[in-house]
């Protein structure tokens, strides 16, 4: 089969989709109908971390292998990838923490108090021990949706209009109505603008209740993140989950308690029970989706499978399910 | 095993439902340990429309009984409230009250405590308070009609073991007719042994399975211990001793 395929869906799963087929040269029609990238997207709320070694402390062998896939791609598609590493530390009575991340984290290594200030100077004033894991990376989730979404436009990829072909359902939490399995887990997030601080990639402070993660995008914004809550409730931040990431921000660099406070964001990630996505037949359909916190780490990897199977016939390795009666 | 309220659970091991890497191992780990009991929260996943009833319906679907609990929760009227929310949501009187006193190491308020449970119990709850190892406040909890106590190992999530061994001792002895449950501040199997060897009933834990890098294995791990310390208790353990005793006599040798 080489297409048409109408896409549902226009967030990171649906437009990776669109991109990883229109670039083997078949006909692709996307439709969402709230249009181009934007804050109805749970994806239009992520830190935008390329960090399969860090997942992997917690997440699947899977992911982390599906994970290391994801720079390349998003660069072979026009993304800017910054290409800096990750920093991870924990407060002086969180060491432990450190200790066993380190364990679970095979590729990172150790900086001394002398190689924090040759990454990050400001995180060398407060801590003499860290972990890098110097392959990941990161990008701006925001303008890597809205560039894509505009080459997309320009390769011939129809926004909107009928129904065409294969369809690929690309809904995320919305396709709960088909997915019964698929869930939502809640994720509160922040972005704070802060000059006193300078960060080149993103940093994780470990911490027993309220672990969070800061990703730079530029100009003195910061993103921090971010919360993970079992409800599916896509709105309503709250005070508590605010005030949980404002003090790890403050506790990571006291400078962060005079950050400006430029937005409060909040979503509901897909996710099935274990956490991991699925390409799921189920009648004429194929869903993609429950790429739970691993939107742009994942979907390049979820977007070469489905593509494989569709225009190549090739089954994919891992995560496909076909729910075709037979 | 234990009997709580009039009802006999499958085993003397409890396990929390938070932090797991996801809820397909949080499921598997109760499969391979046969815990005998869940504790779920419920008041920060409620959302504004009870949006937590995905997580919750996982939990229903573990098959093991439910004990919700109020975590979270640092007063007496929340923790009533989100009592009461419980109640509906999970068709069942039981409760594990948290009162929390302190946010950083999440300490029981005794006072709020005793306050909680006491409308709780009036409203027609069956308790099970999660206390410090104070026995005066202990009596207060059975007195306003706990009928099952929890009292800490140690802080909440710190994995430290039992860290006065002496006061858990004594509860035990104080209270012979009461199910006691250690709860909080398991890090390792043997501290498990450790309670149920000491007598008590049943252990409650989370962290020490959830954090786990495999917690399957960790929570099974848990199972064997309380299981073996459970037997232990059973069997009249010996009392130790200061002088090495030869268990086969020693003939023809001048030892006193």
């Amino acid at each position: 089969m080489s297409g048409p395929f109408t896409i549902i869906g226009g967030g990171v799963c649906g437009l990776a989709m669109a991109a990883e087929l229109s670039s083997r040269s078949a006909q692709v029609t996307v439709i969402d109908p709230k249009g181009a990238p934007g804050d109805h997207a749970c994806s239009w709320w992520a830190g935008g971390m390329l960090a399969p070694d860090c997942e992997g402390v917690t997440a699947e062998p899977e992911i982390v292998r599906q994970g290391r896939k994801a720079a390349r791609w998003w660069e072979s598609h026009g993304a800017a990838v910054h290409h800096a590493g990750t920093i991870v530390v924990a407060l002086n009575r969180d060491q432990s923490d450190l200790a066993t991340f380190a364990r679970r984290a095979p590729t990172a290594t150790s900086l001394s108090k002398t190689q924090i200030a040759d990454h990050e100077p400001h995180l060398a004033e407060r801590y003499s021990k860290a972990l890098f894991l110097a392959d990941e990376g990161h990008l701006d989730p925001r303008t890597t949706l809205i560039a894509l979404h505009a080459r997309l436009h320009q390769r011939g990829v129809r926004f909107g209009g009928d129904i065409k072909g294969q369809v690929i359902d690309c809904r995320g939490l919305a396709a709960r109505d088909t997915l019964t399995d698929l869930r939502g887990v809640k994720g509160e997030m922040l972005v704070v603008r802060c000059p006193d601080v300078t960060l080149s990639r993103p940093v994780r402070l470990l911490h027993p209740r309220f672990p969070l993660y800061i990703v730079p995008r530029g100009d003195g914004v910061f993103m921090l993140g971010a919360t993970q809550i079992e409800t599916g409730e896509r709105g309503r931040a709250t005070l508590r989950s605010v005030m949980e990431l404002m003090n790890a921000a403050y506790a990571l660099h006291p400078a962060f308690g005079e950050a400006e406070l430029l937005e409060i964001g909040v979503d509901a990630r897909p996710a099935f029970r274990d956490n991991q996505p699925r390409i799921r037949r189920i009648g004429d359909v194929i869903y993609a989706n429950g790429l739970f916190r691993h939107g742009f780490l994942l979907a390049p990897a979820l977007a070469q499978m489905t593509a494989d199977l569709l225009l190549e016939g090739k089954i994919p390795e891992v995560w496909y399910e076909d729910h075709r009666e037979r | 095993m234990p009997t709580f309220y009039g009802t006999e659970v499958t085993s003397r091991l409890m396990l929390g439902t938070a932090q797991y890497p996801s809820p397909a191992i949080l499921a598997d780990a109760f499969r391979r340990s046969g815990a005998g009991i869940a504790t779920v929260s419920v008041r920060r996943e409620a959302g504004g429309d009870q949006a937590g009833q995905d997580f919750w319906a996982l939990i229903r679907d573990l098959g093991t009984a439910v004990l919700p609990n109020t975590a979270g929760c640092y007063s007496v009227r929340e923790a009533v409230t989100t009592a009461q929310m419980a109640r509906e949501l999970f068709d069942t009187n039981w409760i594990k009250l948290e009162v929390i006193g302190h946010a950083d190491t999440l300490q029981p308020d005794p006072f709020g405590l005793v306050e909680a449970a006491a409308q709780l119990a009036e409203d027609g709850f069956e308790v099970f308070p999660y206390c410090t190892e104070d026995l005066v406040l202990c009596e207060r909890l059975v007195e306003v009609g706990c009928k099952v106590l929890m009292p800490w190992g140690a802080p909440i999530g710190t994995g430290l073991g039992l860290n006065n061994i002496y006061g858990l001792r004594s509860l035990r002895a104080h209270f012979p007719g009461i199910p006691l449950v250690v709860d909080a501040g398991l890090g390792l199997p043997s501290h498990a042994a450790q309670a149920m060897e000491m007598g008590y009933d049943a252990v409650l834990l989370n962290t020490a399975v959830a954090k786990a890098g495999d917690p399957v294995a960790m929570a099974r791990a848990f199972a064997l211990a309380v299981e073996a310390g459970a037997l232990a208790a059973g069997a009249d353990p010996m009392d130790a001793r200061d002088m090495a005793a030869p268990s086969t006599p020693v003939f023809g040798k001048a030892i006193l």
